[in-house]
Order: structure tokens, then C-alpha cells, then sequence
């Protein structure tokens, strides 16, 4: 693998964990009682999809949305404390998935919301909600269609950040870009 | 302040043979008490503080029969009690142990400060059946309160305790007791979520949902046979509708974008539900089998955590439309809302006692999230914790407790409180995270 990639995929797998959940996920129910007659479901996730290319000089020859030279490899949107505007310094990154997804029309990106901890539970996840809002609000205006986007939250349920100080609770005021082939 | 009085009403006394009934318990008892996972760690009990008056019973060990369960009835019993901060369990040992009540030295019972005493047997039967006899006595009228007889099987025995628990407490109080009732938590450990239903003491914990994914916002169906709860499973939160019968279960909201914070209606047809598939947080309407959606709230700012008072005609809600969470009521067929708390820049999470009376809710104040207590009529207000990170407030059901969520250390733990905010009981497992309660019936 060529080395200057590789910390990159690596830092890209780790993201893509923090917001895809990343391994297996089974679900089973039982109740108390006859037979656990649960029914299971099971779903996987690769987090980050692997190997993209090499880097050859300039030319990236992979998926263009994983050129870290791309504002399309920028996948997170910060918030302040109690706020819902998407910063300025967010246009150009929101700019590039704007282009993307009107030259791809197969494309679908889902818009994950989180909160911090702080709260209720409930009352976060509308508050991640109106992040992944503002986030679709933004990729609207500049011309993705709605049938491209779908705004999700996870509220405080999936913090990137596990810590319990400001600047955990920084990290995890977040939007995340994910395309839905790459879940 | 509030004004939560213990009442200590002793009833008429009554003939033995009109209170001597033979209770047959219903099938859900007997299916939920053989489940299959009654190996499971459950949670240890610490009961802080009570009430000023305590109503003082004597538990007389009952006559055992060979080969019992343990705890004894009255162990159960008596813990059932004392976790109320109502009543003083006095000390029996030394005394003599009666079995019926021609037995009864009223005068030792008055000597050692009793009100109330319980003597009772546990006698077995053919097949492995037991018969458990027990009596209720007045110490200072030296009259019988209430004599009941039971055949169960062992499996029955916990549940039995909590019965005698329940008939102790409405004798003694005037009010029903929830000792036989159950809870609902999510409980964490490691990366696993399961979602548990437990009985109102946090014993006899059964699995109900595990995953990978978090799962949040539990709720009993008003008859106690279904619950719903939001899951992530899917990768984004859909609520999911459960028979605790037979586990079973189906989707009954999963639209485009986030689906939460599910309410039965109190006839347990159709439930309240947040959805953003138009855009902001709103509250809309579901039947329970996923049909029949219509929407509620009609703005573009946040509404959620709705929640019906006991009669269904209001629906409370938690909203930022003012600027910042607050809660609200409007009628639930719809209409105008307003605003029902005042008090602060953050309350939230609203749960409404059984009798319509009181709002329970967690509010913020200064950076610490505590369990509230508003009077709906008077909108006197009153924080029933000390704890710095509450959530998730739902009274029992008799109304005389709010169970809820907090941190205890870097912990999870439940805890009860009393009304008066006199009794606490946390309620917690070492190792796991519970989190996300909830009181059925």
C-alpha cells in the first residue's frame, strides 16, 4: 500500500466507524415466556470501503469522493453550542457534494445529526435533527434535489467523541456527510 | 410547597369470611414468571430517607413449608414496603411468632411500637402447589384489617409477595399499592443494549430486544401486554411495536428522516409519535399497527416528547418554539398550546400522574438536571432530586413515585423518589449502564 494513503484510508475507516456504527450489528427480541420466537435481524457495515486507488502524482484515480485533496473527502459539519447555522467555512465542502450529487443523480447521501450528551435524550435527537436539517436546507438551496437527501439524528446515541467536556461535546454538535453506497 | 401527606387510615375491619378470597393469578403472570432467563444478575436496592410518619408493621416470618423459595414472603414483602418510605418494619426477633391471629399477644406487638401486624403460613399442597395463608391485624383496636388465602406454585412466589405488599399498602395507606407492577430500561454494557422489563423492585429482569444499535424512549401499552420503543438499528431511529408475549414485533413508524418519542393514547389504540419526514420535529398521530397517520403540531421549530394525561384529552409536549424547551399542552385533537412551564431556560422530558394532578418533568438550573415536580392546578413547583444528570421522569401506578434515570459516579442507575421528595431508592447493577426507565402497569 502506498504510504502516503495510508494514514488517510485509515483516518477515513475510523471516521466512517465513529458515524456507521462500523461492525455487525444483530438484533434479536425475546420476551419472557414460550419460545423465543424472536426474529433476527442482521446487518453489516465495512465502515470505510477499502482501498480507492493510488495517488499518482496530481491525478487521483479513485473515487473522487475520497481524494483527500477534494473538499469532497470533508464530511463533518461543526456546530456551536445551542446553534443550527452552517458556518461559512462549511460552503465550499457543502459546494463540492452540491456539484456531485447534480452530476450523479444515482447519488444518495444520508445527513446524520448528533447532539451532546447533555439533556434528554429525546430533546437531543431533535436537536441532531435540525442539524441534519440546516445541513439538507444548505444542499437544497444550491440545487440537490430532495429525493438525493434524507435527514437523519442520532442524537446523543453515537458520540464520536465518548468524553464528557466541552470539547467532546464540540466534536460530537455535528452533521455527517454519508453517501448511502458507502454505509 | 406541595402537600404530600402519608395518610394513615386504618379501614373498618371486616369479617373473615368476607375478605377471604382465593386469588387466581392471571396467565400472563404464570408465562412471564417461567421465563428462561431467570439466571439473570438483577439490580441491588438502596433506600434512602422517608417519610416523617411512618406507619410502623410488624412482619412475623411466615410458617414455612418444607422446601419454600427464598427470600421468604415477608423478606419480599417487607423490602416492598420499606423502599416506599412509608413504613418502619419493626424488628420482630425474640417476640413469639404467631401463625393465626387467636395466637396474637396484641399487648407485646403495642409494647414494641406497632401499628400493624402480619402473621400468615406457607403450607404445601398435592402437586407441588403451596397455600399461603396470611392476616393483616390492628395492633391498637386488636381487629383484623384483611385475611386472604392464595394457591400458587413456586414459580408464583415473588409475584404472591408483592400481592400481599400491595394489599398491606391499600390497607394501610387508602391508596393502591404498585408493588406487582413492572418497569421498562434499557440497560448498556460494553457496545450491547438490551432492553429489559423487570418487576417494580428491579428483580426478576427479563431480556426483551438486544442490539448493537442504542435503543431509547420505552413505553407499556396501557394493558401492559405490548411495548413500544425507538431502535437504531436500521441507522436511523424507527419505532418499533413489541408484544411482550410473544415477542413479536413490527415497524409502525419508519418514514424518511427520524421517527421517536412514541405515547400510547390511554385506550392504547393509537399513539402519539415524532416524525421530521415533513422537515422539523412534529408530533403526529399513528394507530398501533402502523396505519392511520395523521399530524398533530403544525409548526417548524422543535416538538416532541408528547405525552397524554390520564383522561386523553390533552397531549403534553416539549418544545423550543419560545426560544428555548419548555412544556406545553393543547388539546389532543389539536389546536392552540400553551405553555405550562415558566421557570428556566431548559425543561423537559413531561410525565403526568395517574390522577391528572401533577407534572413531573427535569429541569435545568445552573447546569445540573433534576427531577421537578409542578401541581398542575396551582403551578407550584418543587426539584424532588440532588442528583446533577435526571432523565427520563414516569410515575408509578398509583402515582405515589417517579422512577427516572441519573449518573451515580460515571454510572447509569435508576432511581425512585417519593412525591414529597422524602424517600429515594436507586436502583443498580455493577458493571451496567441502565438507562432510559419507564413505569407499566
Amino acid at each position: 500500500m502506498n504510504k502516503i494513503l495510508w494514514p488517510i484510508l485509515v483516518a477515513l475507516t475510523l471516521s466512517a466507524c465513529g458515524t456507521t456504527g462500523g461492525t455487525q450489528a444483530t438484533v434479536e427480541d425475546r420476551t419472557g415466556g414460550t419460545a423465543s420466537t424472536g426474529q433476527g435481524t442482521e446487518t453489516t457495515g465495512v465502515g470505510g470501503s477499502g482501498v480507492a486507488g493510488n495517488a499518482m502524482g496530481d491525478q487521483y484515480a479513485g473515487d473522487p469522493r475520497k481524494n483527500p485533496a477534494s473538499p469532497l473527502s470533508k464530511r463533518s459539519v461543526f456546530f456551536d453550542y445551542d446553534s443550527f447555522v452552517v458556518k461559512d467555512e462549511y460552503r465550499p465542502m457543502l459546494e463540492a457534494h452540491a456539484g456531485y450529487l447534480m452530476s450523479k443523480r444515482d447519488a444518495h447521501v444520508i445527513l446524520q445529526g448528533n447532539a451532546d450528551e447533555r439533556g434528554s435524550r429525546e430533546y437531543n435527537l431533535a436537536l441532531g435533527q435540525k442539524r441534519a436539517e440546516a445541513v439538507r436546507k444548505a444542499l437544497a438551496v444550491l440545487g440537490v434535489s430532495d429525493a438525493q437527501m434524507e435527514a437523519i439524528s442520532f442524537g446523543e446515541e453515537k458520540p464520536r467523541n465518548e468524553g464528557h467536556d466541552e470539547a467532546a461535546y464540540a466534536e460530537n454538535r455535528r452533521t455527517d456527510v454519508v453517501y448511502s453506497d458507502e454505509k | 410547597m406541595l402537600d404530600c401527606p402519608i395518610k394513615k387510615v386504618f379501614v373498618s375491619p371486616m369479617s373473615v369470611s368476607m375478605l377471604r378470597a382465593v386469588l387466581l393469578f392471571p396467565l400472563f403472570c404464570l408465562a412471564l414468571l417461567s421465563a428462561p432467563f431467570s439466571a439473570r444478575a438483577a439490580m441491588e436496592i438502596q433506600v434512602i430517607g422517608g417519610a416523617a410518619n411512618k406507619i410502623a408493621v410488624a412482619m412475623v416470618p411466615f410458617q414455612a413449608a418444607p422446601g419454600q423459595p427464598s427470600p421468604a414472603l415477608t423478606q419480599i414483602a417487607g423490602d416492598d414496603l420499606n423502599r416506599s418510605g412509608q413504613f418502619r418494619l419493626v424488628d420482630v426477633s425474640g417476640a413469639p411468632q404467631p401463625v393465626m391471629p387467636a395466637q396474637v399477644d396484641y399487648g407485646v406487638w403495642r409494647g414494641k411500637g406497632a401499628d400493624a401486624l402480619v402473621v400468615g403460613q406457607v403450607t404445601a399442597q398435592p402437586g407441588g402447589r403451596l397455600e399461603i395463608r396470611f392476616y393483616l391485624l390492628d395492633v391498637l383496636k386488636q381487629t383484623q384489617l384483611a385475611a386472604y388465602s392464595y394457591t400458587i406454585t413456586a414459580g408464583q412466589w415473588r409475584a404472591t409477595a408483592h400481592q400481599i405488599a400491595d394489599l398491606i399498602y391499600a390497607k394501610l395507606t387508602g391508596i393502591p399499592g404498585a408493588f406487582s407492577s413492572r418497569i421498562a430500561y434499557v440497560q448498556k454494557q460494553g457496545r450491547r443494549y438490551e432492553l429489559r422489563v423487570a418487576d417494580a423492585d428491579g428483580q426478576n429482569p427479563r431480556t426483551v430486544m438486544r442490539s448493537n444499535e442504542s435503543v431509547i424512549s420505552p413505553m407499556f401499552s396501557p394493558d401492559g401486554n405490548q411495548i413500544v420503543y425507538v431502535s437504531f438499528e436500521d441507522r436511523k431511529p424507527v419505532i418499533y411495536v413489541q408484544s411482550l408475549k410473544d415477542g413479536h414485533r413490527r415497524k409502525i413508524a419508519a418514514f424518511k428522516g427520524s421517527n421517536s418519542a412514541p405515547a400510547w393514547t390511554p385506550d392504547g389504540r393509537r399513539l402519539a409519535v415524532v416524525l421530521t419526514r415533513d422537515g422539523a420535529s412534529q408530533i403526529y398521530m399513528i394507530n398501533a399497527d402502523g396505519g392511520g397517520l395523521t399530524r398533530l403540531t403544525r409548526g417548524s421549530n422543535i416538538d416532541t416528547e408528547p405525552v397524554f394525561s390520564p383522561d386523553g384529552q390533552t397531549l403534553y409536549f416539549t418544545s423550543d418554539r419560545g426560544g428555548s424547551p419548555q412544556i406545553y399542552r393543547m388539546a389532543a385533537s389539536g389546536g392552540e398550546a400553551k405553555r405550562v412551564t415558566f421557570n428556566g431556560s431548559y425543561n423537559v422530558s413531561p410525565a403526568i400522574s395517574p390522577d391528572g394532578r401533577y407534572l413531573a418533568y427535569i429541569s435545568r438550573d445552573g447546569g445540573r438536571f433534576s427531577v421537578t415536580l409542578q401541581e398542575l392546578a396551582s403551578g407550584q413547583t418543587r426539584v424532588l432530586t440532588d442528583t446533577a444528570r435526571d432523565e427520563s421522569p414516569s410515575f408509578a401506578p398509583n402515582g405515589q413515585a417517579v422512577l427516572y434515570a441519573t449518573v451515580q459516579g460515571a454510572q447509569g442507575i435508576l432511581g425512585t423518589v417519593s412525591l414529597d421528595g422524602k424517600t429515594h431508592a436507586r436502583l443498580s447493577e455493577s458493571g451496567v449502564d441502565a438507562r432510559e426507565p419507564v413505569w407499566g402497569p
